[in-house]
């Protein structure tokens, strides 16, 4: 069975936002919503100043309280376990929202363009659909599911990739089938020391952070 | 905008999402003492229009702020596992209980009416458990806290009412007591549970909170009681007063809790990147 994940590479994110700004350009969404945005975290105090970014978005749980509470079943599970919102079902009432442990989901209410009025390129790709309901990462479903029917691999060929993975400068991202064992994303964590973000709430994120080499290795 | 590893209060449930706890647990609260305290007839009648009305503002003011209010209908399209969506089987329950009990003047009905708002105030508990976001919210003993609140203004609304216009039944104000000690322990409870989960300044805030509604809330009420009890003549004015601080503290505690105090939790972090030297 197929279970897509996403794993980044924290010693290797330089915090350019790149995955950001592609996840913008690919999913056209409106000023202050970033799907995929880049934490800079910094920790600790002068001179033993550490600093960190950290890739967030929706975690794609294995048990996504985002699910569980949704009154419309607009938000609903694949058998893959990428989490999704039927937008003509929601009906915004933002519970998702505050059950979601990662801050992952968004609700526009108006249009609302870069530049006040849409440019050409905003206009074209608008789409009504997504305003004054629950909106967040995809995965970028569409690319996968499109580059499967073509018989592509998900986290190798680019066109059916997250476009935040293809578009990272220093391949912190990386994108694959956690239950294929031969998988980039199983090599890197078999390879690798990793956590995933409150493992403690028991939601069973999608989303590995690498930040050490295996003990023995270290 | 900036998101650091640090909590910051959650921005997609305002006052309004709080008017339908506020309105829709004194309501629901209300209803049940109403149903069990004896009354009949039009007092009855009017008692029950009353927390119905308030249970309906609660409603209204959370289908305000739904971005898509002509689909709310499909509110109700996940009983097998959402609390909004079994609150909405709930109310629902009650309006037409409630308005079937109001029209046959039927206590049996009213009663079911009852049952049916205590099914509503659980579930409207069991909402912010659910709320796995709000390290304030998701803890077990918010659920009881919440539903035992709702009895407590329920009892506190009916006192006053009952003082104003002739005088409660000892059992409506035992009741009335009993409601209030549980409710200041059901506090103590859920302070205990939040203490190292929530963000500091929601702690600050439910302090505040809490401290209101143990003194004004539990503890003055109770000294009312008993003052009305002992001194006859100055029940007209300790009762209601002891029905009122109830039911303005829980209301107060439940605002707080929604629009002061709902922290998320942040971003954390287990372990830093290694990079260059150890
Ligand atoms: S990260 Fe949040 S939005 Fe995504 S599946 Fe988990 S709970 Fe749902
Ligand atoms: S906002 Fe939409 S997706 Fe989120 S809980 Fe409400 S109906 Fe479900």
């Amino acid at each position: 069975m197929t279970r897509w994940a996403m794993v980044a590479d924290l010693r290797r994110c330089v915090g350019c936002q790149t995955c950001t700004a592609s996840c913008k350009h690919a999913n056209a969404t409106p000023p202050d919503v970033q799907w995929r945005r880049v934490l800079d975290l910094e920790v600790g105090e002068y001179p033993a100043v550490k600093r960190a970014f950290v890739p967030v978005g929706c975690m794609h749980c294995d048990d996504p309280p985002c699910m569980a509470v949704c009154p419309s079943t607009a938000t609903r599970k694949r058998p893959d376990g990428i989490v999704t919102i039927d937008y003509d079902l929601c009906i915004g009432c933002s519970y998702c929202a505050v059950a979601c442990p990662y801050q992952a989901r968004y609700k526009t209410d108006l249009a609302t363009f870069a530049y006040g009025k849409a440019t050409a390129a905003e206009e074209k790709r608008f789409d009504p659909k997504r305003l004054a309901v629950a909106t967040k990462c995809t995965f970028c479903v569409d690319r996968i599911d499109a580059g499967m029917a073509k018989g592509l691999k998900p986290g190798v060929d680019p066109e059916a990739t997250p476009a935040c993975v293809n578009a990272c400068i220093t391949q912190t991202m990386s994108f694959g089938d956690i239950e294929d064992p031969h998988s980039n994303v199983s090599q890197l964590l078999a390879e690798n020391q990793f956590f995933r973000m409150h493992e403690e709430l028991g939601t069973g994120p999608r989303f590995y952070y690498i930040w050490d080499k295996k003990e023995a290795e270290a | 905008m900036s998101f650091g590893p640090k909590p910051w209060h959650q921005t997609s449930w305002d006052f309004r999402a709080a008017f339908n706890f506020i309105f829709g647990g004194a309501g629901a609260g209300l209803l049940v003492i109403a149903a069990f305290s004896g009354l009949g007839g039009n007092s009855l009648r009017a008692e029950m229009l009353f927390a119905m009305a308030l249970i309906g503002a609660g409603l209204v003011s959370v289908w305000f702020p739904i971005g898509r209010p002509l689909r709310a209908m499909n509110v109700g399209f996940n009983p097998f596992t959402s609390w909004m969506t079994r609150e909405s089987f709930a109310a629902g329950a009650v309006f037409v209980l409630g308005l079937a009990a109001v029209w046959f003047g039927s206590t049996p009905l009213a009663q079911a009416t009852a049952v049916a708002a205590l099914v509503f105030a659980y579930c409207q508990g069991r909402i912010l458990q659910a709320a796995k976001g709000i390290p304030a919210w998701r803890v077990p003993a918010l659920g009881w806290l919440n539903f035992i609140t709702a009895l407590t203004e329920g009892a506190g609304l009916f006192v006053a009412l009952s003082a104003v216009f002739g005088s409660p039944a000892k059992s409506v104000l035992a009741y009335f007591s009993l409601a209030l000690i549980a409710r200041g322990l059901a506090w103590s409870t859920y302070r205990g549970s939040i203490a190292k989960s929530a963000a500091r300044p929601a702690l600050t805030v439910l302090d505040r909170a809490g401290k209101v509604l143990v003194q004004f809330g539990t503890i003055a009420p109770l000294v009312l009681l008993l003052l009305g009890m002992l001194a006859a003549d100055l029940s007209r004015i300790a009762l209601p007063l002891a029905g009122i601080a109830a039911l303005a503290t829980g209301w107060q505690f439940k605002f707080m809790l929604i629009t002061r105090a709902a922290y998320n939790q942040g971003f954390a972090l287990p372990h830093l990147p290694v990079r260059g030297t150890r």
